[in-house]
């Protein structure tokens, strides 16, 4: 058992180790620059998956972490991509600037939301947050002469990456893109995670109604994470608006909404590397059957979906954590 | 007068048309440790959850160390040292004993806020969380997940939560609830060996427990208090061997 080594160490260095960087982490993200060799036709894809990505980074956060279940998520995401989108289109075609921009309104969106956010839980909570995305989904429909409506934001151009890359059609220039914001903010979710901050948004999560027995005030914390977690979906938004260099409402509907949450689910909540392997997994697949099917796509993703649940109801890194031996814990 | 650590001053507290507290008024003075005992349906754990905050009384004043916190949502009370368990065992069934711990001391502290900083960073924070737990015989098993403790340790965490908090006044609600009779004899002990700076109110239906550890007891019948005194004032109360032997018959 445990017991001979955990005596050995003290608490600190036991905690230490459990947030230590495992070897099979950094060949993760290693394999992650391997499409530029082995798929250099399906970069499109990849930076996509990245942006999706880091859009179900920023749902863990909130889901996975604080226990705050969102079906409206996308309003961050579509905000975002329309803040870089119109940025770009009135003349400021900066990428790096205009994700910053994004991720602040996103997040200024998501500390007003917070006040109502933080007051709720459970079934209430997905009742509020399917309520504020369609609330949103539908004021950017008819704001038309903003947002260019069902047709799409259109005339977004970018302008040079750090002033050296073009985005070109291939998507190499999207993808190292997408993916570096993608590790950046993992890096800054993991140490958000690892924090005292993060120990307190597990234990809204373990049991919200101890929390103030312990002294402590949970929507203070919530109003924090959901600000956050609003700021990355909004950038992640943002890379989508300047890697296509076109904003469209699907951007903020309740679909994407949804999707991101079966990703979360399909990879594992609660594990940071959820939501990556699950956007993996789900757009490749998505990819593949709509291939071998267009129309039916959907009937393979279902299958997949109750499968998962079924067989592996922690999702895919759960059902991985069980088979590695104890302290390769996820 | 010495100062009394907790009071409360004519608490009242219906549900509907049902009193079930009613000028409920008692002092615990500084360090002492007393016994709040009475039949089912007393209205003890009502009490405690007036005290702490978690409902709000309709009538009546609560004070701690002299300050008037009857307005006090429960956090502020748990910062000015007024601290509880539960009967049921309400932790953090996926964290550790020792995160659990950890987590409550960091709120004390005032360092939960803060999101750039790894946790075993805060080495003395994590030192006295196990400090805590050592004390409480929960050392060997500080790194396992609370939900797989023997719940016997769970109650004992209960207790750890509270105290890595600090407080001043400590209520335990039932602290031996569902535990084994030979196990709870070693739960009291526990409590018995606690520092004579924190005040202690329990809730205990054992009454070996209630007359080995209390120094004063205070009885409750339907929502009122019946009688407070010294164990064996208690122990030779008429009124309190009717409602403990005679009650049942009499309805």
């Amino acid at each position: 058992m445990t017991t001979s080594s955990a005596a050995a160490a003290s608490p600190q260095q036991y905690l230490a180790a459990q947030i230590r960087w495992r070897p099979v982490e950094i060949a993760f993200w290693l394999a992650m620059l391997t499409p530029y060799v082995l798929t250099p036709n399906y970069l499109v894809l990849a930076s996509q998956i990245a942006i999706t990505a880091l859009f179900a980074l920023s749902l863990d956060l909130i889901l996975g972490y604080a226990g705050i279940v969102s079906l409206g998520h996308a309003a961050f995401f579509g905000f975002g991509s329309y803040t870089a989108g119109l940025a770009a289109k009135w003349g400021w075609g900066e990428p790096l600037s205009g994700l910053l921009i994004a991720g602040l309104a996103a997040g200024l969106l998501g500390y007003g939301a917070s006040f109502i956010i933080a007051r709720f839980r459970h079934l209430a909570l997905i009742m509020i947050t399917l309520g504020l995305g369609l609330l949103l989904a539908e004021a950017a429909n008819s704001a038309s002469w903003l947002t260019g409506g069902a047709d799409g934001l259109q005339g977004v151009r970018m302008w040079k990456l750090l002033g050296i890359f073009a985005f070109d059609l291939y998507g190499r220039t999207a993808y190292g893109y997408s993916l570096a914001v993608l590790f950046l903010l993992f890096l800054v979710a993991r140490r958000l995670i690892n924090s005292p901050f993060g120990l307190a948004l597990r234990g809204i999560r373990e049991n919200a109604s101890r929390m103030p027995a312990i002294g402590a005030a949970s929507s203070g914390y919530i109003r924090k994470i959901y600000t956050i977690a609003a700021a990355m979906a909004g950038v992640a938004g943002a890379l989508l608006a300047q890697t296509t260099e076109t904003v469209s409402l699907e951007t903020l509907s309740f679909q994407r909404s949804a999707d991101v949450l079966v990703i979360l689910i399909l990879g594992g909540a609660g594990r940071l590397y959820g939501g990556i392997v699950g956007a993996i997994i789900y757009m490749v697949a998505r990819d593949q059957f709509s291939g071998i099917n267009p129309q039916y796509w959907y009937f393979w993703i279902g299958a997949l979906l109750v499968a998962v649940v079924v067989f592996l109801p922690n999702g895919i890194l759960g059902g991985l954590a069980r088979l590695l031996p104890a302290g390769g814990r996820a | 007068m010495s100062p009394s650590a907790l009071s409360t001053r004519g608490l009242d507290k219906r549900f509907g048309s049902l009193a079930v507290v009613q000028e409920m008024q008692f002092d615990l003075p500084l360090g002492a440790r007393y016994a709040l005992i009475g039949p089912n349906g007393a209205g003890k754990t009502t009490l405690i959850n007036l005290i702490t905050g978690m409902l709000k009384p309709d009538r009546g004043e609560i004070f701690l160390g002299g300050d008037e916190i009857t307005s006090l949502r429960p956090e502020g009370r748990v910062k000015r040292g007024l601290v509880r368990t539960f009967q049921i065992n309400t932790l953090f069934p996926h964290l550790s004993a020792l995160e659990a711990v950890t987590l409550a001391v960091c709120e004390r502290r005032g360092c939960t806020g803060t999101w750039w900083r790894k946790l075993p960073t805060y080495g003395d924070a994590i030192e006295e969380a196990h400090g805590i737990l050592l004390s409480l015989q929960l050392g060997a098993h500080c790194y396992r997940p609370t939900r797989e403790l023997a719940y016997g340790q769970q109650r004992l965490l209960e207790i750890a939560l509270a105290l890595a908090t600090r407080p001043k006044v400590l209520l335990l609600d039932e602290p031996a609830a569902g535990v084994p009779q030979g196990e709870s004899a070693e739960l009291f002990q526990v409590i018995a060996g606690l520092s004579r700076d924190i005040a202690v109110l329990f809730i205990e239906h054992d009454m070996n427990a209630v007359f080995r550890f209390a120094d004063r007891i205070i009885v409750m019948v339907g929502g009122r208090l019946l009688v407070e005194g010294t164990p064996k004032e208690i122990a030779g109360d008429a009124r309190v061997r009717e409602v403990y032997l005679g009650g049942a018959h009499r309805g």
